[in-house]
Order: C-alpha cells, then sequence, then structure tokens
C-alpha cells in the first residue's frame, strides 16, 4: 500500500533545489475548475491553470492567457498570446474558453458558483435551463480572439476573470475523461505555472513547475510537496515549528493558541485581511420577535464589536466591524469607507433598556420569548455564542438559546429560516460593495432572514443600473445607512489570517477573495 | 467443525444486512441536507444534484439500491470529495487503520504479557507497584490526552536534540508509527496486563502447578511450560474484539498524528453530513468487526479442545 | 401389650435450656461478609471514600464556592489559578479620536523608489496604560503608505522577534492605534514599522511599556467594588484559574461533573437495569425464546460502538439551548444493554439448574417467588460489578464523543467538554486541560478500583486470593 508514503524531506525549504514543503488542513473536494467551491481545490486550480487574467504579487490584474482586452459597459474583448500552451504542448485557444464557461453555466453540471457567471449575457436563462448552453454571450472570434457580451454594466469584470469558473477547459480532453475530468492525476491537464504530479488521496501532494507554461521564466519554485493533511491545528503547527513545513496556516489562519505559541518561540507572525465580514444575522420573517426593529435596536445598543474582538475572539489584527462593508473596499478614489464612514453604534444600557421597552409593549409581550441563535460547530463561533447568551441576559435580561449545528446543518436551517439570529460570515466574491450590499436584497436568495426594505432595494438598483462610479459608491453609502439604522443586521468583525513564514521562504502573496495562498512568485534565498 | 464455521458465517451476513439497515434507518433520522451548499442556486440545478445522487427517489427504492449496490461491493460516490468511490477510500485508507491498528495492538499484547508476567511473579513487590500505576495510568486517563501529550513530548524532545529523533506526524516509516500506536495502544495495554496478572495468579494456586512443582520442576519451567501457557489463553480471546476496537477506535489519534487512516474520515464525514462515505465507513467497520470475532472464535476452536467439544454439540 | 394413649397433659413446656452450640462470632449475611471483606481492602475503601467525595463536591461544592458557573469576566481571560488579583480603579475612558496627519504634509510613497524606509520615530504612549487601553502614537515616516503596530511580550531578540500583528493602518495619514487586545499586567515591547505597501522599512522602532491592571468606575460599580479612581482593589479568587472566557473553572469543574457523573451513573443503571430484565426473561425462559432473543444480542454487539454512538447523536438531532444529554443517554443505553442481558441471562440458567432452585421447585414454588427469592439475589452480586465497570465506560464515552465535539452541546459543559477546549490551550495554558482531565481520570480510576474490590469481595473463590 502506497498511502502516506509520499517522500518527505526533513527540510521546510531548498534553496539549491527551490523546494518547499506545507501541510494542509484538509483534502480538495473537487479541482474541476467548473465545480471547485472549497479553499484547498481553489488553491491547486490557482497554480495548475490560468484564467484570461491574474492578479500579481501586489494583487493588481495583469494579463494571464490574455495578453490584451477591452471592457465597456456591454462588451469585453480578449487577444489571448500565442505562446499559451497546455501542458501537452498544444495551444490554449479562445474555443477552451467557450467551452470552460459554457460547462459553467449549463444546469446538468450543477456547478455552484455559476451565479457568478450571470453578469454574462443570458448566463442565468441558461443556468435556470430556460435556454440553451449556446446561447451565453461568449464568442470565439478565432483561436485568439474572444468577444463576450454582458448582461449588464459589470465594473469589476477584468477581476472576474481571476475566478476559476471562467477558466480554460479544453473540450476533446474533457469528454475523453469520461466525467473524471480532474479527479486524479491522470485525468488532469495544465495551463498554469505548476502541475500537479502526486497526489495520494488525503495524504499528500506534489506540484512541480510547468515547463509548457508561457510565463515559466518568472516561477522560480520547482517543487512544492504536501505531505501533510490533518485538521489538526496543534498538530500542523508543531509541523511548523519542528523545521517540516514552510508556512502555516496561510488560508485559514493560525488560532489564538498557536498565535500565542509563535510569540514566545520568537516567530514573525504576519497578517493579511481575508476580506471576510461576520455578523449577526436577523431573521425579519413577521412570525419572529427579530422582526421588531425596537428589539434589534436594544440589541445593537449593547453589542460591542470592540470588545468581541479583542476579548473574545482575541486573536490579533481582526478589525471591529459596524457595517456590512469592509473597510478595504474601493470607493471612487479613496477606500469606500473613507468616503462614507459608518459610525459605530452608540453603547447605552439605559437606552437599550427603552428600547427594550418598547419592544415589548409593540409585541404585546410581558417577557420576550428565548431567541434561538444558530451558529456553527468552529470554537470561535461557539465562544461568540456564549459570550451573546451572557451579554444579552445580563444587559437586557433576553433569553439566548444556543443551537450549535454542523455545517450542513445549519445551512439547511438558515434556508428554511429556522432560527432568530445567526452568526454568519461572507467573504467577498470580487472587489466591489455589491459583493456585501446583493446579500440583503430582498430578491437574493441568500438573504436567509428574507430582510425586505424597499429603500434599501432602490438603493441597490440605482447601483445596478449605472456603471458611474459615483453614482454606484452614492447608493451603497445610502445603504450602509439604511442597515445600521434598521439595526437589520448586527457587524461583529472583518476576519484576519495570521500565518508564519520561514523566512527562507520569500514572495508569498495572497488571493484576498477565498484567501488562498498563491506561490507562483516566491522563492526560497538562501 | 465446518458445520459450525457455515453457521457462524451464516449468522455473520445476517448481522451485516443488520448493520446496514441500522445505518440507513438512522441516516435518514438525521436533519439536514447533504447537497446544502453556501450559495443559494436555483431549482433545476437542486433537482439536478439530487439527481445525481438518487435523492429523488422513495426512501424504500433508495434502500433497495443501496442493497444491492453494496451487495456488489458499491457504496456510492462522496458527497464532499465528489470524484471519489467510497469503496476506494476504504481500500486506500483502512490499510493505514490496520496497519496502526496492529502495530498498537501488537505493543498492547507484548506489554499486556510481559508486565501481567512481571507483575504476577512479583506480586506486591516494588516491579508490581510500579506497573501497576502505570496500568492505573492507562485505565483512567483518556486518550485524546495521551495524545497531545505524546506529541508535544517529541516535540521537546527534537527540540533539546537539535535533530529529528522520530517525526511529530505523517505516516512514514516506523519512527512515524512508533509514538501514535504505543499512544493508541496503551488502554489495551493496561487491560490486558490486568488480565495477565489476574490469570496468572489464579493459574499459580491450580493443582497441577502445585503438582508440578512437587515433581521438583524448576520455576522457570514451571513458568515457561504451564503458567505462562495456560494464563495467555483469555489473552487470545480478547485480541478478536480488541483489533476492531483499535481499529475503529483512533480517531482523535489519526488527527493529531495525521495519519490518513480511515477513522479520521469518518469523523469529518459526520461533521459535513456525507451521506455515502458515514454508511460505507459504518458498514465496512461492522463487517469487519464480526468477521474478527468469528475469525477470533474459531482459532480459539483450534487452540482450545474443550471449546471445540462444546461447539460440535 | 398396654397401650398408651397421650393426653393432654402429657405434654408440657419444660423450661428453655441455654443454647447447645455457642456461636464463635457474630452471624453474618452474605451483604455484611462482602462490605467486611470491601473495608479491608485499602485499594477499594479509598476509592470509595474518593467517590463520596467526589459526588459531595459536584453536589455540594457550589453551595460553598459561590461562583456563577456561566459568569463571564473579560478581563480575567486564561488566568491561571491564582487567590489574588489586585487592580487600579481608573476613570472611565473617553472616545479617543486618535491621531491623523494632513494629507497634504506627507511624503506620498513612491512605487519606483529602491531606497528602504526610515524607521519610525517617537513612539508615544497617551495617557496611562493600563490593561483598559493603551494608546499609541507615532511620527510621520516620508513615503510610507502603510504602518504595521506590533506587541511583544518579552524583549525583540532578533530581527522578526516583533510578537503578535495588532493592526495595519488603511492609509499613511493615520497615525495612532488604541490596543485593547487582551491587555495583562505586564511590560510589552510596542513596535510600529513603516512600510510603502510592499516593502518594509529595515529599520524598526520599539518602546517598552509597562501596563497596570486597572478596572474602570463603572466596571467596578458593576462587580460591586469600591470605585473610587485611584483606589486598589481585589479581583475574586480562582483557585482552578479561569477559561477563555474568564470563566472560574473550579465553578465549571462542579458543574460540568454533574453533567459527567449524571451521564455516567444514570445510562448505566438504565442499561444494566434493560439488561437484567431482558437477560432475565431470556434465561428464565429458555429455549426458542432465548435463542431468539440472545440473536438480537448478537446484532447489537456487532454495531460499531462509537461510529453508532456518533450516528445516533447526529441521528437525533440537538435543537436550540438543548444539552443533548438526553440523545447521548438514549444512545449509550441502546447500544450497551447486551453485555448485561448475557451476564445475567448466564446466571439465571446456570441457576435453574441448581439442586436449591430445583429442590425449591418441587416443593411447588411460583416463579414469582423463584425469581424474587432465588435469582435476583444470587445474581446482585455479579450484577453490581457489572455496573461498577460500566461507570467508567460510561464516563469515558462522554468524554470522548465531547471531546470530538459530538457529545453535550455549549453552553452545557462537561468534564470532556473541558478537556476538548483546554486541549487546544495546553501549550500556554496547561491548567484549563489539568483540572477537567484530572477529574475524568480520578473517577474513572475510583470506579475501576471499586469495581475490582467489590468483585473480590462478592466473589467468594476469590476470598484467599491477593
Amino acid at each position: 500500500m502506497s498511502v502516506g508514503r509520499a517522500e518527505t524531506f526533513d527540510k521546510a525549504v531548498d534553496f539549491a533545489t527551490q523546494t518547499i514543503q506545507l501541510s494542509l488542513d484538509d483534502e480538495p473536494r473537487n479541482l474541476n475548475s467548473i465545480k471547485a467551491v472549497d479553499q484547498i481545490s481553489i488553491f491547486f486550480i490557482e497554480h495548475v491553470m490560468e484564467g484570461l487574467l491574474r492578479q500579481d504579487e501586489r494583487g493588481r490584474i495583469v494579463g494571464g492567457v490574455a495578453e490584451r482586452w477591452e471592457i465597456d459597459d456591454r462588451h469585453a474583448r480578449f487577444w489571448l498570446r500565442h505562446n499559451a500552451k497546455w501542458s501537452d504542448g498544444k495551444p490554449v485557444t479562445a474555443k477552451d474558453f467557450v467551452f470552460g464557461w459554457r460547462s459553467g453555466v449549463d444546469p446538468a453540471n450543477a456547478s455552484e458558483y455559476a451565479s457568478i457567471m450571470y453578469s454574462v449575457k443570458n448566463a442565468e436563462a441558461i443556468n435556470a435551463g430556460k435556454l440553451p448552453v449556446t446561447a451565453l454571450g461568449i464568442n470565439a472570434i478565432d483561436d485568439y480572439t474572444l468577444e463576450v457580451e454582458l448582461e449588464k454594466p459589470t465594473g469589476y469584470f477584468a477581476y472576474l476573470m481571476n475566478f476559476q469558473i471562467f477558466y480554460p477547459v479544453r473540450e476533446d480532453f474533457y469528454r475523453a475523461q469520461n466525467g473524471r475530468y480532474f479527479a486524479d492525476i491522470k485525468n488532469m491537464i495544465f495551463n498554469g505555472p505548476f502541475k500537479l504530479t502526486e497526489w495520494v488521496h488525503a495524504a499528500s501532494f506534489r506540484m512541480e513547475k510547468n515547463e509548457t507554461y508561457w510565463n515559466r521564466d518568472q516561477v522560480k519554485l520547482n517543487v512544492i510537496n504536501i505531505p501533510y493533511v490533518t485538521n489538526d491545528n496543534l498538530a500542523r503547527f508543531n509541523l511548523f515549528k519542528d523545521g517540516k513545513t514552510a508556512l502555516e496556516d496561510g488560508m485559514r489562519g493560525i488560532g489564538k493558541e498557536q498565535v500565542t505559541s509563535a510569540v514566545n518561540n520568537r516567530m514573525r507572525i504576519r497578517a493579511y485581511s481575508d476580506g471576510s465580514i461576520w455578523y449577526t444575522e436577523m431573521n425579519h420573517r413577521k412570525e419572529r420577535i427579530t422582526s421588531n426593529k425596537n428589539l434589534r435596536k436594544a440589541m445593537q445598543a449593547v453589542l460591542d464589536s470592540q470588545e468581541i474582538v479583542n476579548k473574545v475572539i482575541g486573536i490579533p489584527g481582526y478589525i471591529p466591524a459596524y457595517s456590512l462593508f469592509p473597510v478595504w473596499l474601493q470607493g471612487v478614489h479613496k477606500k469606500f469607507r473613507q468616503e462614507y464612514p459608518a459610525q459605530p453604534p452608540v453603547l447605552d444600557v439605559e437606552l437599550a433598556k427603552r428600547y427594550m421597552q418598547q419592544a415589548k409593549q409593540e409585541l404585546g409581550m410581558e417577557t420576550l420569548p428565548p431567541l434561538a441563535l444558530l451558529c456553527d460547530d468552529k470554537e470561535n463561533a461557539i465562544r461568540e455564542a456564549v459570550y451573546f447568551q451572557s451579554l444579552f441576559k445580563r444587559t437586557l435580561g433576553l433569553e439566548i438559546r444556543v443551537d450549535i449545528q454542523t455545517f450542513k446543518q445549519r445551512l439547511e436551517k438558515m434556508q428554511y429560516g429556522e432560527f432568530d439570529m445567526i452568526l454568519a460570515g461572507w467573504g467577498p466574491d470580487y472587489n466591489d460593495p455589491m459583493t456585501f450590499a446583493d446579500l440583503f436584497a430582498s430578491w437574493n436568495e441568500n438573504n436567509h432572514g428574507r430582510y425586505n426594505n424597499p429603500e434599501y432595494d432602490a438603493a441597490l438598483r440605482q447601483a445596478l443600473g449605472t456603471s458611474d462610479p459615483q453614482l454606484r459608491m452614492g447608493a451603497f453609502g445610502k445603504a450602509q445607512q439604511i442597515l445600521i439604522d434598521d439595526a437589520a443586521v448586527l457587524p461583529q468583525y472583518e476576519r484576519v489570517v495570521s500565518y508564519v513564514q520561514n523566512p527562507k521562504l520569500r514572495g508569498v502573496a495572497f488571493k484576498q477573495t477565498g484567501a488562498v495562498m498563491v506561490l507562483t512568485y516566491a522563492r526560497v534565498v538562501e | 467443525m465446518l458445520s459450525y464455521i457455515v453457521k457462524r458465517f451464516g449468522m455473520g451476513v445476517l448481522t451485516i444486512w443488520f448493520i446496514a439497515t441500522a445505518t440507513f434507518v438512522a441516516m435518514h433520522l438525521v436533519p439536514g441536507n447533504p447537497l446544502a451548499q453556501e450559495k443559494a442556486v436555483n431549482p433545476v440545478i437542486r433537482a439536478n444534484l439530487e439527481k445525481q445522487y438518487g435523492l429523488d427517489k422513495p426512501v424504500t427504492t433508495q434502500y433497495i439500491i443501496y442493497i444491492t449496490n453494496m451487495l456488489h461491493g458499491d457504496f456510492g460516490i462522496s458527497y464532499t470529495q465528489e470524484n471519489r468511490f467510497v469503496k476506494d477510500i476504504i481500500s486506500e485508507h483502512f490499510p493505514v487503520s490496520a496497519e496502526l491498528g496492529l502495530l498498537s495492538l501488537f505493543f498492547a499484547t507484548l506489554g499486556g504479557v510481559l508486565f501481567g508476567a512481571i507483575t504476577a511473579l512479583s506480586r506486591n513487590r516494588w516491579p508490581d507497584h510500579l506497573i501497576m500505576v502505570f496500568v492505573i495510568l492507562g485505565v483512567s486517563v483518556p486518550n485524546f490526552v495521551f495524545a497531545a501529550l505524546g506529541q508535544l513530548l517529541i516535540l521537546k524532545l527534537n527540540g533539546w536534540t537539535g535533530t529529528t529523533i522520530l517525526p511529530i506526524a505523517g505516516w512514514d516509516g516506523f519512527g512515524s508509527m512508533l509514538m501514535p500506536s504505543l499512544v493508541l495502544g496503551l488502554s489495551t495495554m493496561a487491560y490486558l496486563t490486568r488480565l495477565m496478572r489476574a490469570t496468572m495468579l489464579e493459574v499459580a494456586g491450580t493443582d497441577y502447578i502445585r503438582t508440578a512443582r512437587a515433581k521438583g520442576l524448576s520455576t522457570t519451567r514451571i513458568f515457561l511450560s504451564h503458567q505462562l501457557r495456560n494464563a495467555i489463553m483469555p489473552v487470545i480471546t480478547v485480541l478478536g474484539p480488541a483489533i476492531a476496537i483499535i481499529t475503529t477506535g483512533g480517531f482523535v489519534v489519526e488527527s493529531v498524528f495525521t495519519i490518513p487512516g480511515l477513522g479520521r474520515y469518518f469523523v469529518q464525514a459526520v461533521q459535513q453530513l456525507d451521506y455515502t462515505v458515514i454508511m460505507g465507513t459504518t458498514v465496512f467497520f461492522g463487517a469487519f468487526l464480526v468477521l474478527m470475532v468469528i475469525v477470533a472464535d474459531i482459532l480459539y476452536g483450534f487452540v482450545d479442545p474443550r471449546i471445540r467439544v462444546e461447539a460440535g454439540r | 401389650m398396654t397401650s398408651f394413649t397421650p393426653k393432654p397433659e402429657d405434654f408440657a413446656l419444660l423450661a428453655q435450656r441455654p443454647s447447645l452450640h455457642h456461636l464463635q462470632r457474630p452471624s453474618m449475611s452474605y451483604w455484611q461478609d462482602a462490605w467486611r471483606r470491601l473495608r479491608r481492602d485499602p485499594k477499594a475503601s479509598v476509592s470509595l471514600y474518593l467517590i463520596i467525595a467526589l459526588f459531595m463536591i459536584t453536589l455540594f461544592g457550589p453551595l460553598l464556592w459561590r461562583v456563577e458557573p456561566a459568569r463571564e469576566d473579560l478581563d480575567v481571560i486564561s488566568y491561571p489559578p491564582g487567590l489574588r488579583i489586585p487592580a487600579l480603579i481608573v476613570t472611565d475612558p473617553v472616545q479617543w479620536p486618535g491621531v491623523h496627519a494632513d494629507p497634504a504634509a506627507l511624503v506620498p510613497a513612491d512605487p519606483n523608489s529602491t531606497q528602504s524606509l526610515a524607521a519610525t520615530t517617537t513612539i508615544r504612549v497617551e495617557g496611562e496604560a493600563t490593561t483598559q487601553y493603551v494608546r499609541l502614537t507615532w511620527q510621520p515616516v516620508a513615503g510610507a503608505a502603510t504602518y504595521l503596530v506590533y506587541r511583544n511580550d518579552h524583549t525583540p531578540e532578533a530581527a522578526g522577534d516583533l510578537g503578535l500583528p495588532l493592526f495595519q493602518t488603511l492609509s499613511a495619514e493615520e497615525l495612532s492605534f488604541e490596543d485593547r487586545l487582551q491587555l495583562k499586567p505586564q511590560d510589552y515591547w510596542y513596535t510600529v514599522i513603516a512600510s510603502d505597501g510592499v516593502e518594509e522599512a529595515s529599520v524598526v522602532t520599539t518602546m517598552k511599556v509597562p501596563v497596570q491592571r486597572a478596572l474602570t468606575v463603572s466596571q467596578a460599580r458593576e462587580r460591586g467594588l469600591d470605585a473610587t479612581p485611584g483606589q486598589i482593589v481585589s479581583l475574586g479568587a480562582h483557585p482552578f484559574g479561569t477559561d477563555t472566557l474568564g470563566r472560574d473553572i473550579l465553578a465549571r469543574v462542579m458543574q460540568g461533573g454533574r453533567v459527567s457523573l449524571f451521564i455516567g451513573i444514570v445510562a448505566p443503571l438504565l442499561f444494566v437495569f434493560m439488561g437484567t430484565v431482558y437477560g432475565g426473561i431470556s434465561g428464565y425462559f429458555g429455549g426458542t425464546i432465548d435463542a431468539v432473543m440472545m440473536r438480537v444480542t448478537d446484532f447489537l454487539v456487532a454495531l460499531p460502538f462509537l461510529l453508532f454512538m456518533i450516528l445516533f447523536r447526529i441521528a437525533f438531532g440537538i435543537g436550540p439551548g438543548e444539552s443533548g444529554i438526553v440523545p447521548m443517554m438514549i444512545a449509550l443505553v441502546l447500544l450497551s444493554w447486551e453485555n448485561t442481558a448475557r451476564l445475567v441471562r448466564g446466571q439465571v440458567l446456570q441457576l435453574r439448574e441448581e439442586a436449591y432452585v430445583q429442590a425449591a421447585l418441587l416443593l411447588g414454588a411460583k416463579p414469582l417467588y423463584l425469581i424474587f427469592r432465588h435469582m435476583i439475589p444470587n445474581t446482585i452480586g455479579p450484577l453490581l460489578v457489572n455496573l461498577t465497570f460500566s461507570i467508567p465506560m460510561a464516563i469515558f464515552t462522554e468524554a470522548f464523543l465531547s471531546f470530538i465535539g459530538m457529545g453535550v452541546a455549549p453552553p452545557t459543559s462537561s468534564w470532556g467538554s473541558m478537556s476538548n477546549d483546554g486541549i487546544k490551550t495546553m501549550v500556554n495554558t496547561p491548567h484549563e486541560l489539568l483540572f477537567p482531565a484530572l477529574f475524568i481520570s480520578v473517577t474513572v480510576l475510583a470506579f475501576n478500583l471499586l469495581g475490582d474490590g467489590l468483585r473480590d469481595a462478592l466473589d467468594s473463590r476469590m476470598r484467599s486470593r491477593e
């Protein structure tokens, strides 16, 4: 049996061979770029595949397979480079993108991320089975020119081109795999900077530099070896400490305890924002008492994001949140939040009690029934939920029943509205406030609490209907204030990913959307 | 004897069917949807996904398909690892669990018999007391504590010496297997030590030992050819169930030491509501347990003539 | 031949005579004898006392140690065992706007510059540095796009030994930071690094800041302490320390013990009872009924125990506010009774063949009489031993399931779930794991030793051994 018998080095990094060693916390679920959803899969796809555009080490959008592009309100046009090749030597052509994109929206493939393609003409109708896939607004003018029709103005379309569902898929190869595309090493073909050369399920991986990659001279690492896979955070940190891995944990972030250990071990801790925002979502359905605005205002008046970040979470770098829109979002000239600041709510227990009193009157109740607080079974969420329970009890006399569920069970309950409040979070799909604002639109299926505010919807429609940055940001600014005034959602924090890195490893970059580590520009120094 | 074996295997098959059914029922009582996703998808896609996993059919049909497929050794495709067959997951990861289990059972038996014999021979003297303290620890400290402490110990050792005395994790060579299998085998070792000690003492009081002593046999001779041989019998009987328990009980150890075994997979599958993996592994482990017990019984029948007679009746 | 016809007068009571044989020792029943032997076994009797002590602690301890186990004290997070925590009372903080530079006065970052940035100069602490907050300001650096603030808890020993990455400013205009992250009364070393967005300044400045434990006036009032600014007050003692939410571990161990011991004792009682009834019926009636009933137990034995415990746990599901104790008990009972059933059946089968039972049967004893007079008293010894050994098994199972997050649901805690929390912080604050794990171990050990003692005491064959 060869399981777990991958070649392991004794060193985390090796200068001579430009080899690094890593650990992962899980097995990728599906490496097929059409179907991939999880962080680990996206990490691999990011290294072995390349889309039309990509991010450089500073996070700027640069050419990938496309060397030139033009995007306006209705169209996008890409000119592909002639030296972009698949790992079997054949060129990457516009047809590969046409097939890839069509497969992405094809309802038969049931891709979870299909909705991100809806800015392409007819994508939504195709995905709902109303139009054939050939109706998709993408057209290969010749082998190296790609013409895209947009459904609506999409200011962030270039940014989307770095999203795996927009990556190329070669039809002849795809069909030859008989439904096993990217299921195993033998079913793979690459056009990215690396090749996956070894994959022992749930045990080890090995990526090697792809010699057919057009930009191979810029790729410094020869081998990325991943001989450890475990979801035990302490074990993975111990591997780093023991000099077996070069970086830990660049995707999920090391936990509070590992941060302390790193300090005690004199390690340099680095951090970056993964772009996500974490908040308490409220159930606005009529039959729930959380639909009462005064009750929500009462909770807003006692909820101290500073305390949650500094005392309850206790991981350095987390940013206390007061708005649904994270501070890193770009506005017109400066950051969005510098142009449209969000005032922290006034913390006042007496005020909160008055809101409570009003809520009780409006609801016609002497005492309020206990509220169900849904959360997942992760350490941070549980700690937060327990904190909320004691906070609301102490300040408002409000009983909270914590409902801890595993991932899928929580999703099911969210979908059917079986909660009063949820501890939830949202990571951006693209660099625009819309990726967050959209969450509370009345038409959005992801609006689990069924928040329905015509004013809010109107602000979003305004933002959707124009590509003028001034107007769009103004609309988002209005939307932000509505959410705060309504206490529709109670923001808690923006997450950072803290990690430790071998000092000889340089040039590691991170993709903010999805918190994916990028080793394409990394190198080992002497 | 043959009819006994046939009968045992017949019962075994029936038992496995029972386990399969119980698992199926339990899984369908579980609230939540295995296809639930972070992002809402439209109804067409949802229907397509359900069709793909056969969830659109009535429960009775699902049950029949499930049992029929299982007879062909097909447990379906994993819900979370969308390209992997459950039977592949089992066949790739079970050997690792089995290896870990066997090795820890080896340590447990070796230690158990050795320590048990020592304690019995040195009854109420210091080696007895010393070993019994360890036995007590082995019985009373949960193995997740041992696992974490064991890893910490290796880390400290490596840190002090500045080299890799033992790898702290992974499954690569004997060095990496040592600590996890010791940790996993510890409670069984403690149990076997106690058992061995008790039977050794019981055997020591029997007539044939007294006879042997009266004949003037040396203590060593008595120990080797009478005491040890007879005392070891009960130890052998518990080995069958023990290997199954050890093999299925390695969740924590597998996770702490990053061992790609099946136990870890099971816990993850439960957390992610991976129907097919949960059902496949449960049925597989159940079948394995049944088989081990049967094999142990039959082997014991060969070793001990008394059982053979009884079984023949 | 004379015939003698006895008349009533011929019978007369004799005077009572002293007993012919004198009992040398007091008469003892089986149980008295067993109790005497148990008491003579030092390990067993110590265990018995330990178990009694554990029960007393978990049941009556909270009456003496009146600290609410759910009370969170975010000012003493993960505090090691200690008795007195002094704190200074300070006035309530005023919101701090921070320091912002005029953008026009700054030298902007130059992406093409190859020169390294200068070190940040003059870090200053605004106001008092207390555990409430440390407010830092610094002077701008030419060419900086952002600043990174680090906090260390020891003198930096090497490059990169900077401590916690507290903050990164969004722009070059921000020249201040308020640190409130789990401050402890100790010395800190703050470092501010200028960065042009990609490259950091190669030289950094570090400043040592001693921090004092402080409570604000309103916090002190909330705790019912003397709220005069400048006063030194004492925070509550925590003999076992506190956990990651500042909850008292002693109080939690006592509360968690109730859950662990409840599951550990009630579940075995239930399944031993169930097994007794089942095994008793099976053994008493024998024949086909016995055969069928025993096949059912064969099925149960074959179920992989832990796997099914987990399956049942998720199958039952746990709703909002539910502790998960009931599902776990049901699962434990459903999966564990067969052992007792087999034991009792074996005993009953054996007893049926005993001469005295046969004699009773011949004398016309009814089944109920047989069961109550002979069967039950004679099985109760082994049953008791069986029960005693089942308790540590149940406690371990609970601990293990809670450990992998499949046991009791927070905020309900048990020793197992506390160990699960504690193991994550094992390296830095071992007391959070030590106490719950210690209690599990002691309990399991005590029940195991008591079981050994009971078995020896109740089994007459063992009388001469050990």
